[in-house]
């Protein structure tokens, strides 16, 4: 599994820019957030936690078609379904390596861009820690809308429609978390929330994925 | 008579044709019934005024709404677990009506909430967790259009319904969390005293009624034209191989 893991990394750096893309359009839709709300530093200090978790919802979104695509296109996936590891290892890891080339950099990078949006300065702190516990149920979740749509021709489109409902909790609780971090109130139950419904998402999620890999995979 | 019995596509058809006509007509007399004694003999309320109406058509599609999702959730874990024909294609005949009921909720709760709160639309958590449950619907039909095996399709909608349910709820709970509402509590409830008059109650419940009937006729007539569009499919495919 830690070769399937080290192998889907190393795909994503060799394939172009893995952990780049991400980045750089979170980056592009921070800049182009001041041109649609205008610039006074109290309007983007309000927003700043919300537009980074709503950056952070799409620029995940952005690579989830490529982690099966390319496997089941060349027979790799059939190869991960008939391996002795059980296939539900495998989607783990796959959401694994997508939450690294993903979510860390995002993560990590998410208070220079704060700075960028006037972010107050006691949200920092909560802005990483929301971002922390959040991004894996982002991937974990993906990798599902993934293996539903793999088999489909143009999955794009519908993959974000299947996959952004179900990314609701995850961005109240992390959005929420920020907001009440940063104005000093009672953060423990969104906290504890965000941590538990990433937690479960992670343990329970990719048993739904194996199983709809499977159903893909046989009518092929 | 049991469910599995209903499994044969032959035995749903005919039984399903002698339910049919019993069931619209049953629909439709409850639901005129229902409609015109609530919007026509019954008086205004002391501080809605005539908007109280609207609850007539509101209350009964918003039950659907949530309702028809517990009976998608209910067939497709059928379907998964035993295989039954007749139930995965009942789910996908269901979810186009529940998406409509949603949006009926919706709509009605935004004429309402025009003159009585100011506003056509607030972001409040009943109102919130149903736009979500709209969004729940639509990707459950889109995945249903884009798959073409059949039970490809059945399998994955299947799955993702069961996934969507947990996390439909999940949202509904976050929701409440997150804002606090202008939506007054449950008009009707099982465990607690009613909050609403016999003058309104009994139209009420008539509508319901009819909101359920039209919705057991609607089901039967969209799982039969399903059923006749797989013996379609099935008799060209024949055709195409001889």
């Amino acid at each position: 599994m830690i070769a399937l893991l080290l192998r889907d990394l190393r795909l994503a750096v060799r394939a172009g820019g893995g952990f780049g893309l991400g980045l750089a359009f979170f980056l592009i839709v921070v800049t182009l957030v001041p041109f649609g709300v205008g610039p006074e530093g109290g309007v983007l200090a309000r927003i700043a936690s919300g537009v980074l978790w709503l950056g952070a919802l799409l620029a995940c979104l952005l690579s989830l078609d490529r982690i099966f695509a390319l496997d089941y296109e060349d027979g790799t996936l059939d190869l991960l379904v008939t391996a002795p590891i059980p296939l539900e290892g495998a989607v783990s890891m796959k959401a694994a390596a997508h939450w690294i080339t993903t979510g860390l950099p995002l993560v990590l990078a998410a208070p220079v861009f704060g700075v960028l949006l006037h972010l107050p300065a006691p949200a920092y702190l909560w802005l990483v820690l929301s971002l922390l516990l959040g991004t894996p149920a982002l991937s974990v979740l993906g990798t599902f809308g993934a293996a539903l749509t793999v088999g489909l021709k143009r999955g794009g489109l519908l993959l974000s429609l299947l996959v952004l409902p179900l990314y609701v909790p995850t961005l109240i609780f992390g959005a929420e978390l920020v907001r009440r971090g940063a104005a000093g109130m009672e953060v423990r139950v969104p906290l504890l929330m965000l941590a538990g419904i990433t937690a479960a998402t992670i343990a329970l999620v990719p048993f739904a994925s194996a199983a709809a890999i499977r159903v893909n995979l046989r009518q092929a | 008579m049991s469910i599995w019995e209903y499994a044969n596509p032959v035995k749903f058809m005919k039984t399903s044709s002698l339910v049919l006509p019993w069931a619209t007509g049953l629909a439709a007399a409850c639901l005129l019934g229902g409609l015109i004694w609530g919007f026509f003999l019954t008086p205004d309320a002391d501080n809605f005024g005539s908007t109280v109406k609207v609850i007539y058509v509101h209350v009964p599609a918003a039950m659907m709404a949530i309702n028809i999702w517990g009976m998608m959730l209910v067939t497709s874990l059928i379907w998964l677990i035993r295989r039954h024909h007749v139930s995965a294609l009942a789910a996908k005949a269901a979810a186009p009506i529940g998406m409509v009921m949603t949006l009926i909720a919706l709509i009605t709760g935004a004429i309402w909430g025009q003159p009585m709160w100011g506003t056509w639309w607030e972001w409040d958590p009943r109102l919130t967790s149903f736009l979500i449950l709209f969004l729940f619907y639509l990707g459950y039909m889109a995945l249903w259009e884009a798959i073409d095996n059949p039970d490809t399709a059945a399998d994955l909608t299947g799955v993702l319904c069961l996934v969507g349910s947990v996390f439909a709820l999940l949202s509904r709970y976050a929701v409440l969390f997150w804002n606090q509402g202008l939506h007054q509590g449950a008009t009707l409830s099982m465990d607690s005293a009613q909050h609403i008059s016999d003058v309104y109650w009994f139209p009420l419940l008539l509508c319901i009624a009819g909101f359920i009937l039209f919705f057991v006729a609607l089901v039967l007539l969209r799982t039969r034209t399903e059923i006749r569009l797989r013996r379609l499919k099935a008799l060209e495919q024949r055709e195409r191989m001889a």
